[in-house]
């Protein structure tokens, strides 16, 4: 496709077309002047066409199930035709779906022929492929299409080969509108391999069915003809036609003129019909964004500088994040304040950009739609090929020009990663070689400048390069010479498959050791049955292929092995009571395929729970068992699974209890830090030899998590903690660990993994926080990486960025797919610069804030001690506030005063000091501490923030006002309410949603309808004391609430357990507890917060 | 005790820079200590005067070193980070103008009483 970019979205020819779309969008000529007057009116417009829904909530992507059609359909038309929308403001206010059919379509196009759902169809050419998917499309899509193609048929984007635009936007629909496909990235991979076989005959339109040549440089040699036919083409076809016209025409001349061999260089795969990262985005990022106002603009003029606040408040083009909310929305001149006012329409749908919060009068600041990470003040070319927050996030979306600025705003720098995200598409490339930067090995990526046809200056390290010659060619489209068009240029996410030299050694195979604790007191947890039937399960869907090894060590005072030798009819064990000079019995057979023993590893998986229920050893060797497994494990790398219920006590490793209930009250005197050295080392010979160690935690007593948890803490494991689990007293943590356990087996992983993140010069990297061994300045080694996983660093700004104006971070992560294939994810994050500290301060993205200094704070308490860490939180709020107030602030008002990005600074602060990791108090137990520490480092930000500050929502009276339609089905969206006991009530019943656990209190005079229709019960006494099944019933008060539930469980990877909790119930604490607007016996209320800090400031 | 300033540019392993840093450490300490008692011995008041600070430093660096089972002070896992890392290049610079200093003044010392003698 000659243009990979969505119109407007960064390439220039599309600003032709975008630019009158967006004149007409906005309804105002180009000047300066009216601009934030249109986008007022565009907002206004907003408000027109929802109005029958609820303020800001508005199903974007899924038109079919609008509620009023009618404006969804114009919507869509409307963004089609430009011309016409000049007349109609409403329509012009919301192309967001439209954005969705102009914008990314061109991308998907080609790869739809490519992705392997195409492959079994014929290789006759193009369009024939294209013919069966169209009614997949309009299955998908309907009414849009329908009112698109109806409303408008001649409008000019809508080209004249109406059939491909179908096939292209069926592609995007399919995708995006189906939320089960947030999970099936995996799904994707594995179809990976399948791509190549197919991609001669998919790619090549006019080749004959036959045996495809081989795609690899054998074929070079037949390139230089098709190329010298290319360059003349290119320009007459891409440039004056609408993209995906251009496309078409030039997959039908390929099919004409080309032999074949065009692949032949460098193949492009696309997963999942070549998405862009933005896509997948709004895809995934639906449900949470679609209650944002006119979200998507997609025709705004690149090169509008004055409009770009505007726009990027009123909506971010397609293959931007889509993130209106206003707060970030800056002045192109500080201080503009009229195009602030103007810009601001994302969460509160009323300007309030630079508008100055008294926090003690406003008290009611929480949005009740859930918080949009603020959007940097970009160019909107810029803005809209940007890395995805989800993935990639900065505390400041501006940068302060030097450290003294940064020091003066008092408020951190960093960056919170969630770089192996699950992702429903990402571009993949294939490439023999890969464009980086010759200093600094930055690889190529949007934010590049390109001086000429031939050179690229590299905007990490400012150094200019060659591009080669390959890169000049590209395969999506097949035109030669524009090498700012191939995907590695307009994908901020973009993941290369690494050819051999990115390899030290050939690709581990996936190897999987699971280590069981035996011993008498693990037995009596009954926690193998579950975990055995749960592998017993998920068995064939490990990720893995043909090389899958697994092996099984299980071990109380002695270490026990398992020989599960092909021909043998059971698994033969081999005891090791030598637990001070721990061998491996036997060299080969321990880690055996799974394939071809998977008989003998099932039979084993049955008989194991059964084999220990006699067992009296009450010892635990899990240091040696640990070492044991190490030494099975070294010599390929992989995955090690331990489960361990009780504190080691015996052999290397042994520990003793250091936990003392009495002194848990005083701050002083507790344990963070591990007891010995042991478990570290361990860990770091694990992370040298590509093993990473997850524990599993299933102890009723203290176990010392704060030493365990370095095995996994140094190699890239993961902590899973169930306190107190018993198969038949506590049911809730069974269900819990099959649930967790059920994700952890099935989701991918990346073997021998190493990340570099890279930063322009200037900015240093300071501190890294997760789970990883950091090997150098920059890298870190994660043996093993998981999508779950999450990463935030801490930057300094070392030499003053004068001289520039953006900044970009790259992270680069390097790993081995469950495949065997070596790749290379790389995301790319640009920001602006500013000078002056009301701009940084503007720019400060109050979650990403807060995630940080969680992580700084978790620190400070194991080096320090917790009241430091709780003083340092609050020091934070202090200094911040105070630096705001006598910076920036020139006249000083009495109050709390606070930019508008930060006023739910304080309230999240007083979260975390309520959260397990810093509260004080003799409620959380040592372990649960150090376990939520550890979820504090390990988790990725938007977890964390739900830890930390849970939503909660009315649901006794759901209603499908402004309800989301995804799929046929329609979710309803309460309000997020204030986490205030103010705010329930004994008549209603209340959902909160914490992250890893939905909580359901029913309040006790609930109606008698809702305990009916949703709960199935007669009376309130009826309620069990805890319940954790809503029970399917046929009304649609049961429908609504499931619906919601469920759809707030397919927002994250793993699966919440819902407990339903009535006012007698045991749980009832722990959801109080998360009220932290309240006042607890060791805590302040959020209003005393504020006075304390307020004094504070004002000193 | 610049090693760490390879650590910083050059990107050697950390495990392997503190495995051959740790054991170097000790013996440091105590040469430095030896000296010490050497002149005290020698009833040199003001060069011990000199040395005392940096004897309480070493003996508090030793005692608040992270929980390790071998001799030494560094850290693989916390030597990254900059602060740490920054921290210690200061140390080792300091350190080597301080023992640069303490020599040219210990041969003066030598020097001086072999030709009043």
């Amino acid at each position: 496709m000659s243009q990979p970019g969505p119109p407007g979205s960064g390439a220039a020819p599309a600003g032709l077309q975008a630019r009158d779309g967006a004149a007409a969008a906005s309804g105002a000529p180009y000047s300066n002047g009216p601009v934030h007057s249109a986008v007022m009116s565009s907002q206004v417009a907003v408000n027109q066409g929802y109005n029958s829904q609820l303020p800001g909530s508005y199903p974007h992507l899924i038109p079919a199930k609008t509620l009023n059609p009618a404006s969804g359909q114009s919507h869509y038309g409307g963004s089609q035709g430009p011309g016409q929308t000049l007349h109609r403001p409403p329509v012009a206010a919301n192309p967001v779906a439209p954005s969705l059919h102009s914008g990314p379509v061109p991308r998907t196009l080609v790869p739809a022929s490519q992705s392997p759902a195409a492959t079994p169809r014929p290789s006759g050419g193009f369009l024939p492929g294209a013919s069966p998917l169209p009614p997949v499309n309009w299955q998908h899509s309907y009414p849009s299409m329908g009112s698109q193609m109806n409303q408008y048929p001649p409008a000019p984007s809508q080209p004249p080969v109406p059939g491909n635009t179908h096939l292209s936007t069926n592609h995007q629909y399919v995708s995006s509108g189906d939320p089960s496909l947030q999970n099936s990235y995996v799904k994707s991979g594995s179809a990976l391999p399948l791509r190549n076989p197919p991609q001669p005959t998919t790619f090549q339109p006019g080749a004959p069915p036959g045996p495809p040549p081989t795609r690899v440089p054998p074929l070079e040699g037949g390139l230089p003809p098709v190329r010298a036919l290319l360059p003349p083409k290119a320009p007459l076809r891409t440039a004056p036609q609408p993209s995906f016209n251009s496309v078409v025409n030039q997959e039908g001349i390929t099919s004409n003129t080309n032999n074949g061999s065009m692949m032949a260089r460098s193949s492009y795969d696309e997963i999942e019909g070549g998405g862009f990262l933005a896509t997948p985005q709004l895809a995934t990022k639906n449900p949470q964004m679609s209650r944002s106002v006119g979200y998507a603009y997609p025709s705004l003029p690149p090169g509008y500088q004055n409009t770009a606040p505007a726009s990027s408040a009123t909506g971010m083009p397609p293959s931007s994040f889509n993130y209106p909310s206003g707060p970030q929305a800056f002045p192109q001149t500080p201080l503009g304040a009229n195009h602030l006012t103007a810009s601001m329409s994302g969460l509160s749908l009323h300007p309030e950009g630079l508008r100055v919060v008294n926090l003690l009068q406003e008290r009611k600041m929480l949005p009740s739609t859930p918080l949009q990470p603020p959007v940097p003040n970009l160019h909107e070319d810029i803005q809209k090929l940007n890395c995805n927050p989800e993935l990639f996030r900065c505390t400041l979306t501006s940068i302060p020009q030097t450290q003294a600025l940064l020091n003066k705003a008092k408020l951190p720098l960093g960056l919170l990663l969630h770089p192996f995200k699950d992702l429903v598409q990402l571009p993949v490339v294939t490439s023999s070689t890969i464009v980086r930067c010759r200093s600094c090995r930055t690889y190529i990526n949007p934010f590049v400048s390109f001086l000429d046809q031939r050179r690229w200056k590299c905007n990490l390290c400012y150094r200019i390069n060659d591009v080669p010659e390959e890169f000049m060619y590209n395969p999506l489209t097949r035109v030669y010479g524009e090498p700012h068009r191939r995907p590695e240029v307009q994908n901020a996410t973009i993941e290369f498959m690494a050819p051999s030299e990115y390899m030290l050694r050939p690709p581990q195979p996936p190897v999987y050791l699971f280590v069981f604790d035996v011993s008498h007191n693990a037995v009596e947890t009954g926690y193998l049955n579950s975990v055995c039937q749960s592998l017993l399960d998920n068995l064939d869907l490990l990720p893995g292929n043909t090389r899958t090894k697994i092996g099984f060590i299980t071990f109380d005072s002695t270490i026990h092995f398992y020989s599960l030798q092909e021909g043998l009819s059971q698994p033969q064990m081999l005891i090791i009571s030598d637990i001070d000079d721990v061998f491996i019995p036997m060299p080969e057979n321990l880690l055996v395929n799974l394939n071809e023993s998977k008989e003998l590893v099932q039979g084993l998986l049955k008989t194991l729970p059964q084999m220990f229920t006699k067992s009296l050893e009450t010892q635990s060797a899990l240091g040696p068992a640990l070492q044991a497994a190490f030494k099975l494990m070294s010599p390929t790398g992989g995955r090690m699974s331990v489960f361990q219920t009780q504190l080691p006590t015996l052999g290397v490793g042994a520990l003793k209890p250091r936990e003392e209930p009495n002194q848990r009250s005083s701050a002083k005197e507790i344990h963070l830090t591990p007891s010995t050295d042991f478990y570290k080392k361990l860990a770091l010979d694990c992370s040298g030899q590509q093993v990473a160690v997850d524990l599993f935690l299933l102890s009723g007593q203290y176990s010392d998590l704060a030493s365990l948890g370095c095995i996994s803490r140094y190699s890239a494991g993961s902590v899973y903690y169930y306190p107190s689990y018993h198969h038949q007293h506590n049911p809730v943590q069974v269900q819990k660990l099959q649930k967790e356990l059920q994700r952890y087996l099935t989701r991918k992983i990346g073997f021998e993994a190493v990340m570099r993140i890279r930063c322009t010069k200037g900015l240093s990297i300071h501190t890294f926080h997760g789970n990883f061994f950091v090997r150098s300045t920059d890298l870190l080694s994660l043996p093993n990486v998981n999508p779950d996983a999450g990463y935030a660093v801490q930057m300094s700004v070392e030499e003053s960025l004068t001289d520039t104006q953006l900044v970009s971070f790259q992270s680069a992560l390097l790993y081995t797919s469950s495949k065997g294939e070596r790749r290379i994810r790389v995301h790319t994050l640009c920001l602006p610069v500013v000078a002056t500290l009301n701009e940084v301060f503007l720019g400060a993205d109050v979650q990403a804030i807060s995630g940080l200094l969680a992580n700084m704070a978790v620190d400070r308490s194991v080096t320090a001690s917790l009241s430091d860490a709780r003083d340092a939180l609050v020091n934070a709020v202090i200094d911040s506030l105070a630096a705001y107030r006598s910076s920036v602030l020139s006249n000083q008002q009495p109050g709390l005063m606070v930019p508008f990005s930060l006023r739910l600074f304080p309230l999240f602060v007083l979260a975390l000091l309520k959260q397990k990791s810093f509260q004080t108090g003799t409620n959380a137990r040592l372990d649960e501490r150090i376990f939520a520490m550890c979820q504090v480092k390990n988790q990725p930000l938007v977890h964390l923030m739900l830890t930390t500050h849970p939503n909660l929502y009315r649901v006794d009276n759901l209603s499908d006002e402004g309800a989301l339609n995804i799929n046929d089905r329609t979710i309803p969206q309460p309000p997020i309410l204030q986490l205030s006991v103010e705010n329930l009530s004994r008549d209603g019943a209340f959902l909160m949603d914490g992250g890893s656990v939905l909580m359901l209190w029913v309040g006790k005079n609930c109606a008698q309808h809702f305990l009916s229709q949703v709960l199935g019960v007669q009376n309130y006494a009826s309620i069990p004391q805890i319940g954790t099944d809503l029970p399917e019933l046929d009304t649609p008060e049961s429908a609504r609430m499931i619906a919601f539930i469920s759809w707030l469980r397919e927002q994250r990877p793993f699966f919440p357990v819902l407990y339903i909790i009535r006012d007698e119930s045991p749980m009832k604490a722990s959801f109080l507890q998360n009220m932290v607007e309240d006042r607890t016996e060791s805590a302040l209320s959020y209003y005393e917060f504020l006075l304390h800090i307020q004094q504070q400031v004002n000193k | 005790i610049i090693a760490f300033d390879e650590l910083k540019t050059d990107y050697k392993n950390p495990i392997d820079q503190c495995n051959t840093l740790n054991p170097l450490v000790l013996p440091e300490y105590l040469i430095h200590a030896f000296f010490c008692v050497m002149f005290l011995c020698a009833a040199e008041w003001l060069t011990l005067g000199l040395n005392m600070p940096l004897l309480a430093y070493h003996i508090w660096r030793y005692m608040s070193r992270p929980v390790m089972s071998g001799p030494g002070l560094y850290d693989p896992t916390t030597i990254m980070n900059a602060d740490i890392l920054a921290y210690c290049q200061k140390e080792g610079w300091c350190k080597l103008a301080f023992y640069l200093l303490a020599f040219f003044y210990y041969l003066y010392g030598m020097i001086y009483v072999l030709v009043s003698s």
